[in-house]
């Protein structure tokens, strides 16, 4: 066991350094650091001025020196100014040169400063995190229930009428993305001229105009059930959909097997076969499932944060990859990478608990 | 446990006219025909016959449980007086589990995986007598000892895949048992199993039913088993009964041509695969929707007569001078059925050529790791110990013992699959113990096929029958055009018995048995010279059997094939075997000619292995043997001799020298080997098993 987690973990860090490497290579082409240098500088720059304040700045040496440096197992870029300051990546403004550290990477916690928020990057992430948190647990709140129940109810009585209705209310939730449902659940039930609202403001049966507000920025401080409905659900769909497919598919197969015949033939009553004989059994395999739609949250939130403005991590990463901030999108790919990697474990180790017939090796 | 008492001069259960039908999109597919059956308190009734012709389907529907698409169209089952077919589903769910109770074909998957033995016998008095938890796990733990299960305790606390094979089908027995039911029905229930543990479970079941006085359904393929459970039996064909009566009526007085062609179809003491060979029944089992009109067996019948057979429907007529015998025969007078056997082909003796496969003191040793997680202490599995053996041109030499004896994994390390960890194996001329199958050249993989065991899986799901034995005859460079491939294929078709539409059909369409024939063909595609027949015929049918049998020796005759049969079921290895080998835990604890093996002396798990074969005639008498336990783990086998553990005649050997040694291998006369300790004049003094009474 330990012995497989170490593995696991070995290859888990190998996969994260390719990945960042490729994230930091692309954030750091020439052109976009010519974008950064005329940002920051002076946007009527020439060439040979970008050039030598790029020089001046650390950004230039190999690509691979500068992925060190962020990484933290190079030592920081120093320069000596014309006037005899000593400059340095981990070097802060006004401080002396020699009390400085060599190393300053994301190893040493130093995750560099956000050009967008004029922040510290590990503070925009954990604000930024702590609220998407708060998102995905309440998504996970409702997807997970929501979506077994719906799946194993489908599932119990294959081809019944019950399965085929259920079967095309998940289909359709995630064959829908989070950008049309998004909108579509703004204008039926957040809009003030179209959908349910003006009906119900028109009855005097809402106070305000609208019956669910169409922006969750509230929600950053006081979560409510009126302003996070919208956005929670816009990502639960899809994945109500999907992990109901896959229960019910899971479901189908139990119910068709001998020991359920079995336990009919004993006389034990359907739903004490369905709660009791098949459940169990059936749900194994979403398991899996579910923990791979962590990741894939991340991917979602990007869209629905932006569409209700919430300011989480995915608003964060649009607003970093809209802005060019080079060190706030590194270090929200790192977590991201680091979310996916996790949740793999998890699942590998979590199915060996669920179904002791499985072996690792 | 009956709420009313029950007249035991009525019969339990009374079926009659019954009919069922699948309903498919295309049509209505008639499963069951005009079926009728009595069964009287405390008798055990039998239902043999092929696969597909309805057995099962009576049995389920007795239970009411046919599915979304099969139906009851006729006729009714009246359980106790109460006619079943138009019940309601509460009151058929009270009926089930508690007044019927039945048995399956493959335990492992009739019992819940994520569910405790315990919690799952307990469910049955909780549901139908309201019984409490605790109560009824006390009961529970008490039938699992009624069933002779060791250490109830601990198995009442298991989960089903911690059981072995047998362990578990007891456990599906006593869960039938929990309520004491006035009516089992047992669908195959030992065909999954050893044959040692078959024979405990059958007298196990005989010895409930004397003890509960319950009724029994017992279907089965197996005449021997019958033979040895059942009162009573019905024969069936193609949805319809064919003959039912007493079984000494059944088994020596036959009626029915079917029933004849099917006792001459399966190997007793005395057939020879040269001298008296099994007799296969012509033809095909007819396809549901294509049924002849009249008798359905007429055009398989040796006694057909145009424009009798196939007027009209035949209807189930009396035997005179029988009691409750009856036939589906409108010619069952007119046939003389003492008549001998019209002379078989009586065919030469493959002469025995040169060796061709050498083995010299194999071993195949697996290390599997302790813990889930690949940690802990690895551990050595000794699957093949010490196998030494030749085999010759045009021999057949059977394999014997049950699972686990590791005649599975020689197959594979002399396949290729696996490599050897020690020892030679020269196949021809060459060494390829060491060479495993994608080293080996198209030559060696043509010359040297198998049979599979489990004919579901070795066929690939996606592509037809026809494509598949065409591949494989690319493969093998075979023919020059397609044409000329594609006539090979229709001709290995013919050769084991399907016919040629098949050949656009896709596996999942075929049955086990018909699976198993192209499996057969497909091996024989190359022209093989070795052929590692792994349990071939297991899963087919009696008649099949004969037909496979035959043609597995005719292609052998043709070819020279050496012939390796790995098989448990000893009848058919005694009829088509040369030499025989018994394997118990990766040795051989036995070889030599069939002659030698089947008589005295034997070794003692021969002996036990013997013993335990149902065998389908009434003259025959044997002395039971019934071994205990399971086998050992191969992970954990027993010091000194590995049979020790369930030997019988282990107290006559000196000073506990089985528990400390390995017997030696000893020769005796004619070149018989045996591996066991027991001196020269126990071994001498030993009777032969099986005794055909003087008729």
């Amino acid at each position: 066991m330990l012995l497989f987690v170490l593995r696991r973990i070995g290859v888990m860090i190998l996969t994260a350094i390719a990945l960042t490497f490729i994230v930091f290579y692309m954030t750091n082409l020439p052109p976009n650091l010519e974008k950064l240098a005329k940002s920051e500088a002076s946007v009527r720059m020439a060439d040979d001025a970008v050039a030598s304040w790029l020089e001046r700045n650390g950004y230039g040496g190999s690509v691979f020196v500068r992925y060190g440096e962020w990484l933290g197992v190079m030592p920081g870029w120093t320069l000596t100014d014309e006037d005899g300051t000593i400059r340095g990546r981990c070097i802060a403004n006004g401080q002396d040169a020699a009390t400085a550290a060599r190393f300053c990477g994301i190893l040493q916690g130093n995750w560099g400063f956000s050009t967008v928020f004029k922040q510290p990057v590990t503070e925009v992430l954990a604000r930024s995190l702590g609220a998407t948190g708060w998102l995905m647990l309440w998504v996970m709140i409702v997807m997970v229930p929501a979506s077994l129940l719906l799946g194993v109810l489908s599932g119990m009585r294959e081809g019944s009428r019950t399965d085929r209705i259920l079967s095309t209310v998940a289909i359709t939730t995630t064959a829908t993305p989070e950008y049309v449902s998004g909108v579509i659940l703004i204008a039926l039930l957040a809009s003030a001229t179209a959908g349910i609202s003006p009906i119900l403001a028109d009855a005097g049966w809402i106070s305000g105009k609208t019956l669910f507000p169409g922006t969750a920025t509230s929600a950053m401080d006081d979560i409510t059930f009126w302003n996070f409905f919208l956005p929670v659900m816009t990502i639960a769909l899809y994945g109500i959909g999907y992990i109901a497919r896959m229960t019910r598919a899971s479901m189908t197969e139990v119910m068709t097997q001998q020991y359920i015949r079995t336990a009919r033939l004993k006389g034990v009553g359907f739903r004490q076969v369905v709660m009791r004989h098949a459940l169990r059994n059936a749900l194994i395999a979403p398991f899996t499932v579910i923990m791979l739609q962590f990741p894939w949250l991340l991917n979602g939130v990007v869209i629905v944060e932006t569409l209700f403005n919430y300011k989480g991590f995915g608003w964060t990463l649009v607003q970093a990859a809209g802005n060019n901030d080079i060190d706030t999108l590194l270090a929200c790919s790192v977590v991201a990478v680091f979310v996916v990697l996790v949740t793999q474990l998890i699942s590998d180790i979590g199915y060996v608990f669920l179904n002791p017939r499985i072996r690792l090796a | 446990m009956s709420d009313t008492t029950w007249d035991s001069s009525k019969p339990i259960l009374e079926i009659e006219n019954l009919s069922i039908s699948f309903f498919t999109r295309l049509r209505e597919i008639p499963a069951v025909m005009d079926f009728s059956c009595t069964v009287m308190a405390g008798e055990a009734m039998g239902l043999v016959g092929e696969s597909g012709c309805g057995k099962s389907t009576v049995a389920l529907a007795v239970m009411r449980y046919l599915g979304k698409n099969g139906r009851i169209t006729g006729g009714s089952i009246r359980f106790k007086g109460r006619d079943l077919t138009n019940m309601e589903d509460e009151e058929l769910r009270k009926i089930r589990g508690s007044e019927i109770a039945m048995i399956y074909q493959e335990p492992m998957a009739s019992l819940n995986p994520a569910m405790k033995i315990g919690a799952q016998l307990a469910e049955v008095p909780m549901i139908h007598q309201g019984m409490a938890k605790e109560a009824a796990w006390k009961l529970a733990r008490q039938i699992v000892a009624d069933v002779r299960l060791p250490d109830p305790d601990r198995i009442i606390n298991a989960y089903p895949h911690q059981l072995s094979g047998g362990q578990q089908q007891r456990i599906v027995i006593a869960m039938a048992l929990m309520s004491k039911p006035a009516l089992l029905i047992l669908d195959e229930p030992t065909t999954a199993l050893d044959v040692t543990v078959e024979a405990g479970i059958v007298d196990l079941v005989k010895e409930l039913g004397t003890k509960y006085g319950t009724s029994m359904l017992f279907i089965s393929h197996n005449l021997g088993l019958v033979l040895d459970v059942c009162d009573r039996l019905c024969v069936m064909y193609s949805g319809e009964a064919v003959e039912t009566g007493n079984v000494e009526q059944v088994f020596d007085k036959m009626r029915h041509p079917y029933t004849q062609a099917l006792f001459r179809s399966i190997p007793l003491p005395g057939a020879d695969k040269n001298s008296r060979p099994l007799v296969a029944i012509p033809g095909n089992f007819p396809l549901p929707h294509e049924r002849p009109a009249g008798c359905n067996f007429g055009p398989r019948c040796d006694y057909f007569t145009d424009g009798r057979c196939n007027a009209q429907d035949i209807p189930m007529v009396q035997v005179p001078g029988d009691d409750r015998h009856e036939t589906r025969c409108i010619r069952s007078t007119e046939i003389d059925w003492n008549a001998p056997l019209a002379a078989a082909k009586v065919v030469e003796k493959t002469p025995i050529g040169r060796v061709v496969l050498k083995l010299d003191d194999l071993k195949k040793y697996y290390s599997v790791s302790g813990s889930a997680f690949g940690g802990g202490v690895g551990k050595v599995v000794k699957a093949n110990e010490t196998l030494s053996f030749e085999a010759h041109e045009g021999e057949t030499l059977a394999i014997v013992g049950e699972s686990g004896c590791g005649k599975s994994t020689f197959a594979k390390v002399l396949m290729g699959l696996e490599t050897a960890t020690s020892g030679q194996i020269m196949l021809f001329d060459e060494n390829v113990q060491n060479t495993p199958i994608q080293m080996r050249d198209t030559g060696t993989i043509s010359k040297l096929q198998m049979v599979f065991q489990n004919p579901f899986d070795t066929l690939n799901p996606s592509s037809t029958v026809g494509r598949q034995i065409i591949r494989a005859l690319e493969i093998f460079k075979f023919g020059n055009s397609d044409d000329e491939r594609k006539a090979r294929m229709l001709e290995l078709l013919d050769l084991v018995k399907l016919p040629r539409a098949f050949a656009d059909r896709m596996p999942r369409q075929l049955s086990g048995g018909q699976k198993q024939r192209v499996g057969i063909a497909r091996a024989f595609a190359g022209g093989a010279k070795v052929v590692v027949a792994d349990e071939p015929v297991s899963a087919l049918d009696v008649s099949v059997q004969a037909a496979v049998t035959d043609l597995l020796m005719d292609i052998q005759r043709k070819n020279k094939t050496t012939l390796l049969f790995i098989s448990h079921d000893l009848s058919i290895v005694r009829y088509l075997s040369d030499r025989v080998m018994v394997m118990y835990l990766g040795h051989v604890v036995e070889m030599g000619t069939t002659d030698q093996v089947f008589q005295p002396p034997y070794h003692p798990y021969t002996e036990a292995l013997l013993s335990a074969v149902p065998i389908a005639d009434t003259r025959v008498q044997k002395k039971r043997i019934v071994l205990d336990g399971d086998i050992p783990s191969a992970v954990n086998p027993p010091p000194g001799c590995p049979f020790q553990t369930r030997c019988r005649w282990k107290s006559q050997v000196a000073d506990g020298l089985c528990d400390r040694e390995v017997p030696p291998v000893r020769m005796l006369e004619g070149g018989h080997q045996i591996k066991c300790h027991l001196p020269d004049n126990v071994l001498a003094e030993m009777e032969p098993v099986i005794k055909i009474a003087a008729e």
